[in-house]
């Protein structure tokens, strides 16, 4: 599976972001679960942390219920205690001002996407989510692939499922943390009553399940990779290298910027990695350079790089510094074509 | 392993996590307990004796493998009992940690090696490992961590996998786990979070087993599309579907020498193939007519890297030529390489200013194809 991804948040900014949302929210932790797909067991997973918080001293309260929770998840519930919903004529509502009330340390809410009755405060879930963060509790909350903006198209292409529940990705890079709820295909199928198939992908169905796996594993890497970033930036400390490939060309107007760009997106695709396309502009580029390096840039945009233009006199320095600065893992380098 | 020729491999499966402590060996023995319930005929082989409390009481009820005593030096050590396991030839059979390292006197040098015979008889293998026991990201474990991993699996051994399962949780979880004294003995906790566990550590191994997993499910689909001769167009793939086979494929070639940084070179090489399905070969070529004309330490580093190479899977040749950036270049351009593989020279600056080093010479006689020099950055950190 090939994505192209989306541009990366830069980690400057995000970290201002993170820090500016926790000034607002008293200490509040904000934890999702994901899943690739329903019956992965990310209910299971977070109401099974929510009774290990109670029994060692935190307040923990239930918030919000899936609508027909199995067995296994009432007996979990029973040992939680549950804030009612509220009944509206257009059906159940979390209700938000009694968690409020009650104001507990911690508030479960499962699921994340959905969308409250007309009338209520908010006009999203996890717009309420926001607002228990601003007033202090912290949240568990679980969400499906599917329900993530970005990625309902995909989703949609692959299993033909629709949705109008969707959160924003940047909800979950804000996130303090995220778990993905990994679990083979077979055992997902098998919890919503299928049969059970040998190990590995045995049929189509599994096909199309491991694909939404593969985006939940690498959507969990990117906000992992984010959180890096800022702790990182935060702690002043050297910054990470290798954990995924940054593939940096370097473009001249007389190089085979097009075949090195072409691999460097293939390269980016296979690794899932990201790609940088930079060029050092000098005083002397002539008009004829400039109309070239336009078109080898634009190429680099179709390929989906990140494109950065230096200004440097010395370009071997100013390439070193920016594949430092940007924790490249391979420098592209091309040969004047003749 | 002649006795298993006919009989049908039997499938793998890998609970892989990032450090210590993410719960890997429990979710291998509650998805056990699952299938045993449901009637599967299960069998834990082995299973590390310092577990947690919680992860011992997913062992109930789940017939046990006596190990294998082992005296070495006055010490008694047990191994996982491969020959009883093959007696007893259970449908599945649940061994935890992968990439140890058997006691001398086991008979197989490393678990992963018992593992395979128990495939190659038919047994269904479900295993537990780390990320930093990867063969080839040995080197961006050690940058990222600074500790040098010796007990590692080849990528191979993972590549096998029917199924690869990723035990995640969150540092912060873990964290309180190991201080809470449920990873390790009190007396452990403060080396491990020098270690391992320190500082950005997690994240980034955590980053690097959620892209490897990704990678792995990724190259079941593949194998699933060509065994099932569907040519199921790839949604979410960029490049269009039902395009001629791989007009891309490319052939990376490694040149080895007798230089320590020829280690990092293959692991690099083999995991850039592995990424961009491309095949690999290995070179060395010798400047004298017989390779028995070498001096003997430079030989046994050759041959010591074409032997890790070949424990890659990496196709190894020898040739002879003067002049080795020529020959190497030349071999590349009659085998179709796209792409050749080289360390930065080592060369003494006098050198480099009296002559081209010798990855410049290679880049500039390769004309149309790619070089690949690869840093190596322990250098930089060591010294």
């Amino acid at each position: 599976m090939r994505i192209s991804e989306l541009p990366r948040p830069n980690p400057e900014r995000l970290l201002k972001q993170v820090q500016a949302e926790e000034s607002k929210r008293w200490g509040a932790r904000l934890k999702i679960f994901l899943g690739y797909a329903p019956g992965v067991g990310k209910s299971y997973r977070m109401l099974d942390e929510a009774r290990r918080r109670r029994e060692r001293g935190e307040d923990v309260v239930v918030g919000a219920v899936q609508r027909q929770p199995s067995g296994e998840l009432q007996a979990l519930l029973r040992k939680l205690e549950r804030i009612e919903p509220l009944a509206t004529s257009s059906g159940q509502a979390m209700d938000l001002d009694a968690i409020l009330r009650r104001a507990p340390q911690v508030c479960v809410i499962d699921p994340l996407a959905a969308e409250n009755p007309p009338g209520s405060r908010n006009r999203y879930r996890w717009q309420d989510v926001q607002e228990l963060m601003r007033n202090g509790v912290s949240v568990l909350t679980s969400v499906n692939l599917l329900h993530v903006e970005e990625y309902r198209e995909k989703v949609q292409a692959i299993t033909g499922k629709q949705t109008t529940e969707a959160i924003p990705k940047s909800f979950l890079l804000a996130a303090d943390d995220i778990v993905i709820v990994d679990v083979p295909t077979d055992l997902c199928l098998w919890r919503l009553g299928e049969k059970l198939t040998p190990t590995g992908i045995s049929n189509s169905r599994e096909r199309e399940l491991s694909e939404l796996r593969e985006l939940a594993l690498l959507l969990t890497a990117e906000v992992v990779d984010a959180q890096l970033e800022s702790y990182v930036h935060a702690h002043g400390i050297e910054p990470v290298f290798g954990t995924h490939e940054r593939f940096l060309v370097c473009i001249t107007p007389q190089s085979n910027a097009k075949t090195m760009i072409e691999s460097g997106k293939r390269n980016k695709e296979r690794f899932q990695g990201e790609l940088f396309v930079v060029y050092v502009r000098r005083p002397q580029d002539t008009d004829k350079e400039k109309a070239a390096i336009e078109s080898h840039l634009e190429s680099a945009r179709d390929a989906g790089a990140t494109i950065e233009v230096l200004e440097s006199n010395d370009p071997i320095e100013a390439i070193t510094e920016f594949a430092q600065q940007n924790r490249i893992t391979q420098i592209f380098i091309g040969r004047r074509s003749h | 392993m002649p006795e298993a020729e006919n009989a049908p491999l039997g499938k793998l499966k890998v609970y892989l996590g990032y450090a210590a402590g993410v719960g890997k060996t429990f979710q291998m023995l509650a998805d056990g307990q699952t299938a045993a319930q449901r009637g599967l005929d299960v069998v834990l082989a082995y299973f590390e004796p310092h577990a947690r409390p919680d992860t011992i009481a997913q062992v109930q009820g789940l017939e046990i493998q006596p190990y294998r005593k082992i005296n070495y030096r006055d010490r008694t050590f047990e191994e996982m009992d491969t020959e009883a396991l093959l007696r007893r030839k259970p449908q599945i059979a649940l061994v935890d940690e992968l990439a140890h390292m058997n006691v001398p006197g086991s008979g197989r040098t490393k678990r992963w090696e018992d593992v395979q015979v128990l495939l190659h008889a038919g047994i269904e293998v479900w295993t537990t490992m780390n990320v930093q026991h990867i063969e080839s990201l040995n080197d961006q474990i050690w940058r990222i961590t600074g500790i040098q991993v010796r007990e590692t699996v080849p990528d191979w051994v993972i590549r096998q996998a029917a199924e690869l399962v990723a035990v995640d949780v969150t540092p912060e979880a873990l964290l309180n786990r190991l201080k809470r004294g449920a990873i390790y003995k009190p007396e452990m906790v403060q080396k491990a979070l020098q270690g391992f566990f320190k500082g950005s550590n997690l994240g980034a191994l955590r980053e690097l087993t959620l892209r490897q997993a990704a990678h792995e499910v990724d190259l079941q689909q593949s194998a699933y599309d060509e065994t099932s001769n569907v040519q199921a167009p790839r949604t979410s793939e960029t490049s269009p579907a039902g395009k001629a086979d791989n007009p891309w494929k490319e052939r990376i070639l490694i040149h080895i020498t007798a230089d320590p940084s020829t280690a990092i070179l293959i692991r690099r090489g083999r995991r850039v193939a592995d990424y961009l399905h491309a095949d690999c070969m290995a070179l060395f070529v010798h400047r004298t007519t017989e390779v028995s004309q070498l001096p003997a330490s430079e030989r046994e580093a050759v041959e010591k890297h074409l032997r890790f190479a070949r424990g890659l899977q990496i196709e190894t040749l020898v040739v002879g030529g003067s002049d080795v950036a020529r020959t190497v270049v030349e071999f590349a351009r009659h085998n179709q390489v796209t792409q050749i593989f080289v360390a930065q020279s080592q060369t003494r600056l006098g050198e480099r200013l009296r002559s081209r080093n010798f990855a410049e010479n290679i880049v500039r006689m390769a004309e149309d194809l790619q070089v690949t020099v690869v840093a190596d950055r322990s250098r930089r950190l060591r010294s």
